[in-house]
């Protein structure tokens, strides 16, 4: 069971944190037109790497972080608060 | 059978005291520090199993919990019956009752064993060749007949009534093993003040030490050191000691799962203790210390009893005291087994010869040879004979060319054989450990490690005491360290002992039988020979993996520990490549198997699920009302008067509403509200409303989409303040509800000033739906004028409830006049109780889910989840006029713009009547156009709500069809197993079409 490292209550078990999909994936705009509408729904990158996602600790704070997590070695590089800037990680396969 | 295969003297039992149990219905006795494999072994029993698919007669093959064959039930009662224990791990006590498994009628006399007759049609796979053909004999007659002969032990006929507990625990190092390697590691990691949790799942501590009266360590004897160690370890307040407690599996990040049995080596298990204690452990650095496995010898007919591995044997002498023969032919390829022919000697045991698969002699043979054993080099055994016991084997020799001619057969009661060790690195390869192949001693050992640990000893590579030592203390030093802790000095152990050779041989003897048909067993436990492997291989399996699932090698209880390196070599020799190149099946967890009670632990029966229980739950089950699950809520389905069966209850509830009042508890309601400054803004972006100009004290019906602009949920949001709203959801959706507006709060408007708190469970809601649902509440409320004028439907008002603080809305999920009171939960049944009292004095009644259903159907109120199913817009479910068009943006406003969504051939929720008035039809139903549509027609569309109404006067449905506003009066099929249904597309509302009984 992975440990995850919430940016506001420390390490915790995976069981108290709900994975929310990739992150820094933009909202269309309301007068977007389909394919951009369907890339911000629909299209994500799927990485073999380092991978930027959302992550909710749900049965903790409650609160929304982001997480650079990667997806071969199932390891977790970074969290940080929703707001601060990433960590710079070499900036590889991450968008 | 007398107690004759026991030793004069020796071994780490209590002579003084005997022990009885029983096999098989037979009596004997044993001493405590037995296991039942010992005990068996000490009364002369050596037939203690069937084997899987040939019925074979089998006996105890090792001394650990990689035992392949001897498998039993202990029966303690109906619920505390065990299939499958290995004989090597059971622990003796008084009374113990133990049975064999897989023969019928008896071990001895097993009819099963005719399957040997019929082996050549065993091969591998002959469950995908045997009964393919005829296609339809396989349901009728072989599975049946499959599924009866098949499996290990039968489950037990009751429910366990052990208790199961789980116990979460965090260390800075873990050490699993206690040997030699382990202890040390652990030693040192106390030593530097860390938090250690050292477990092995022996009943004692010590490993190889246990079992080997010539090992010192600094000048003291092995088992003096070991107790020594355990003690200073026991005296430390940051060391846990466990016992009898397998490490099974490796979960990400160091969380290791380990299996503690606390009660079933005692006769009389004390009530207060768990019988097993589920442990899931944190480490921050863990080091393995797991030994090594002695790998058997894959010879001809080398399944019979007696044919055992040579450490088992001398593991039995050492430390039970038994001597499992008398007269022993020795069967090696390293020297590890000249220990135990030296120590069977030792104990009176007439060893024949050993039999040395190599041609030069080693020191070890030299040493044998002295002592007055006879070695014969270069030879094998090519054959044995014996029923239930093994009785004699041929001799071959081996030329230098590799050819092998017979020789003599010698007669024994004991086969002791050994190819050598193979390091366990069963854990490790679960931890993600990568496994690094020794060419030098043909070994997988562990590699690149991908978590935080080391390993250490034997399952490393070590093969002397000094280097398990040395070893452990390093690694348990640097993992201290590397938790935090202080450090410590590096330290070398002055020991000797004996030594084991890692590697060995691999694969199959060579012999003079025809290959073809010789049995060679290399899994035992799942009757899997050499020739099975080759023959998997010649029909194409290529990958290992696939190769073992065609055999089933490795895949029985024990997963192949003992197995998975030899049938790994036979298949690499088959295609002719190296073992690296064929590469390792996975390690999968657990390690040695484990009971569903310990994972299941205290969650069973009631504490299985939580239950959710309204308030009116006591009241509606003394009215006999049935409940309904709805998610974990229990919600009373409707409420029977006299002999009323469902149909007849309903249809009095649908009636009464419409005609008087009902009373109906919705606390399930999701509740969230919502506060702020900006709860307003907040709103209006999320719902698909406009909820700017929502005036205090007013409700509005909000239908919440996802960004993809599908319907997600429903629900009316009141205003309460200015800056507070009064939100409900629908019943199972209040969770996801919440954490959908706190994802766009925290992360898309992290500048809106808003809070949301979740009070599903701070309020008890009551409906009140009816013509006399006023004069129902009038008198339990206080601070708001009722009238209609004044109060009228979608007003919300904060006032007091049978003088508690409330909130009184004027809603409707019935078309009636309709109020929704609430009330802080812990009175909720108070107020349940008042409103029905005065709902039945003026000829109301209380009403279920049930009629909640059908009057809102006939109203054409969707329900989201029933009606929509994630892939209908506001405007599919006829919604639409409930988007705010105007609105900048809101959660999905450019979603269900896409063109595909506003297309003529979307799916829309309309009405539908039967020809037959009478017909209810069946939700899920699909909707044609035909009445007998070809195979593959695409359907229109499905019913998604159909009831009886008795208000209308006859069935009633919603659906999902085509274009199905353009359809209205059109009829369309509902084809059925019974015949098509005819039905006409209607509008969705049944009853009252304008709304007036909304505004009585």
């Amino acid at each position: 069971m992975l440990l995850i490292t919430c940016p506001w209550c420390g390490p915790r078990p995976e069981i108290e944190f709900a994975a929310r999909g990739e992150a820094h994936v933009a909202r269309a705009a309301p007068d977007a037109d389909g394919e951009a509408i369907a890339a911000a729904l629909y299209l994500r990158s799927n990485t073999r790497g380092l991978l930027a996602e959302r992550w909710r600790h749900v049965y903790g704070c409650g609160r929304y972080f982001n997480a650079v997590r990667h997806t071969v070695t199932d390891k977790f590089v970074a969290t940080w608060r929703v707001g601060e800037s990433r960590p710079d990680l070499g900036g590889e396969g991450t968008r | 059978m007398s107690a004759s295969f026991r030793t004069a003297a020796g071994g780490r039992i209590d002579r003084t005291k005997r022990l009885s149990f029983s096999f098989d219905g037979v009596a004997y006795s044993g001493h405590p520090g037995d296991t039942l494999a010992s005990a068996l072994l000490a009364n002369g029993v050596r037939l203690m199993a069937r084997s899987f698919k040939y019925h074979r007669p089998r006996g105890v093959v090792t001394a650990g919990s990689e035992e392949p064959n001897a498998l039993v039930t202990v029966i303690r009662d109906d619920g505390r019956t065990t299939p499958n224990l290995a004989a090597t791990t059971v622990e003796l006590y008084d009374g113990l009752v133990a049975v064999s498994q897989n023969r019928w009628p008896s071990l001895k006399w097993d009819v099963g064993a005719l399957n040997g007759l019929a082996a050549p049609i065993f091969v591998s796979g002959f469950y995908y060749k045997t009964f393919m053909w005829p296609r339809s004999f396989w349901k009728k007659v072989y599975e049946p007949q499959i599924r009866a002969a098949a499996g290990f032990g039968e489950a037990p006929k009751a429910a366990d009534p052990d208790r199961y507990v789980n116990r979460f625990a965090h260390c800075d190092v873990l050490v699993i093993g206690a040997g030699p390697a382990g202890l040390a590691a652990a030693g040192a990691a106390a030593e530097a003040g860390a938090r250690v949790i050292l477990c092995d799942e022996n009943p004692e501590f010590g490993g190889s030490l246990l079992t080997d009266a010539s090992a010192t360590i600094d000048g003291e004897p092995g088992a003096a050191w070991v107790a020594a160690v355990v003690a200073d370890l026991a005296a430390r307040p940051n060391v846990t000691l466990l016992t009898r407690t397998t490490a099974f599996g490796w979960y990400q990040d160091n969380m290791v799962g380990l299996l503690e049995r606390v009660t079933d080596h005692l006769a009389d298990p004390p009530t207060p203790l768990p019988r097993e204690r589920l442990w899931q452990v944190r480490a921050k650095r863990a080091v393995i210390a797991a030994g090594a496995l002695e790998r058997p010898l894959v010879f001809p007919e080398n399944d019979r009893p007696g044919i055992m591995l040579a450490d088992a044997a001398r593991t039995y002498l050492s430390r039970h005291g038994v001597a499992a023969g008398s007269r022993a032919v020795v069967f090696t390829a390293t020297d590890a087994a000249y220990a135990a022919a030296l120590a069977a000697k030792a104990a009176g045991v007439n060893v024949v010869l050993v039999a040395d698969l190599r041609r030069e002699a080693s020191p070890a043979a030299e040493a044998a040879r002295a002592s007055g054993i006879r070695v014969d080099l270069a030879t094998t055994i090519e054959a044995t004979s014996g029923g239930r016991s093994v009785e004699s084997v041929r001799l071959a020799r081996i030329a230098p060319n590799g050819s092998v001619s017979p020789g003599e057969t010698v007669a024994c009661d004991l086969v002791l054989h050994s190819a050598g060790f193979t390091p366990t690195v069963h854990l490790y390869s679960q931890s993600r450990g990568k496994l690094r192949w020794d060419d030098a001693r043909g070994v997988f050992l562990p590699g690149e490690p991908h978590e935080d640990v080391t390993c250490a000893g034997a399952c490393n590579g070590a093969e002397t005491l000094a280097a398990c030592l040395d070893q452990g203390h390093a690694a348990g030093a640097a993992a201290a360290r590397a938790a935090g802790g202080a450090e410590v000095a590096p330290r070398t152990c002055a020991a000797s002992g004996l030594s084991i050779e890692i590697g060995g041989h691999l694969g199959e003897v060579p012999h003079g039988r025809d290959a073809s048909r010789v049995k060679c067993f290399v899994d035992l436990q799942h009757d899997v020979t050499a020739k099975d492997v080759r023959l998997a291989v010649r029909e194409g399996f290529r990958s290992i993996e696939l190769v073992k699932r065609f055999t089933t090698t490795g895949m029985a209880t024990d997963q192949g520990k003992a197995s998975n390196m030899n049938a790994l070599a036979v298949a690499a020799a088959a295609m002719g490549l190296d073992v690296p190149e064929v590469g390792l099946t996975s390690f999968r967890r657990p390690y040695t198997p484990v009971s569903f009670g310990a994972f299941a632990g205290v969650n069973r029966g009631d504490l299985f699920d939580p239950i959710r229980r309204t308030p009116s739950h006591e009241a509606a089950a003394a009215l006999g009302a049935p409940f309904e699950d709805v998610g974990l809520w229990k919600r009373a389905w409707w409420f029977p008067r006299g002999d009323e069966d469902r149909h007849a209850a309903v249809a009095r509830e649908c009636r009464t509403v419409r005609e008087s009042v009902g009373v109906f508890d919705a606390s399930t309601l999701g509740k969230i509200e919502v506060v702020g400054p900006d709860a307003a803004e907040f709103l209006n972006r999320m719902y698909v409303n406009p909820f700017l100009k929502l005036g205090v004290g007013k409700c509005r019906y909000g239908i919440l989409c996802r960004d993809d602009g599908f319907v997600y949920d429903d629900g009316v949001v009141g205003r309460i303040a200015a800056d507070r709203f009064h939100v409900t959801t629908t019943t199972g959706g209040a969770p996801r509800v919440l954490a959908m507006m706190e994802d766009y709060l925290q992360t898309e408007w992290p500048e809106l000033d808003v809070w949301l708190t979740s009070t599903t469970e701070q309020w008890a809601v009551v409906a009140v739906q009816g013509p006399k649902a006023r004069e129902v509440i009038a008198p339990l409320v206080e601070g708001v004028d009722l009238a209609a004028a004044a109060f009228p439907h979608m007003s919300v008002a904060e006032c007091r409830i049978m003088g508690l603080p409330g909130r009184l809305f004027r809603v409707s999920f019935t078309g009636e006049l309709g109020f929704e009171l609430n009330v802080p939960a812990t009175y909720g049944a108070a107020l349940w109780d008042a409103l029905l009292a005065r709902a039945l004095d003026l000829g109301g009644c209380a009403y279920g889910t049930e009629a909640m259903h059908v009057l809102r159907a006939e109203k054409g109120y969707v329900i989201v989840g029933q009606d929509t199913d994630g892939t209908l817009t506001p405007a599919d479910a006829g919604l639409g006029w409930a988007v705010g068009k105007a609105k900048a943006d809101f959660v999905g406003k450019a979603g269900m713009a896409r063109p595909d969504l506003t297309g003529p051939h979307r799916k829309e929720i309309v009405g539908l009547l039967p020809d037959d008035p009478k017909c209810v039809l069946e939700e899920g139903a699909q909707i044609t156009a035909e009445a007998y549509p070809a195979k593959g027609t695409h359907a229109l569309g499905h019913v998604t709500s159909a009831y009886w109404s008795e208000n209308v006067g006859r069935g009633i449905a919603l659906a999902m069809i085509e274009g199905g506003r353009s359809r209205m009066g059109t009829k369309l099929h509902v084809p059925m197993p019974t015949g098509p249904i005819t039905v006409t597309v209607v509008d969705p509302v049944f009853w009252d079409k304008e709304g007036k009984r909304l505004d009585g």
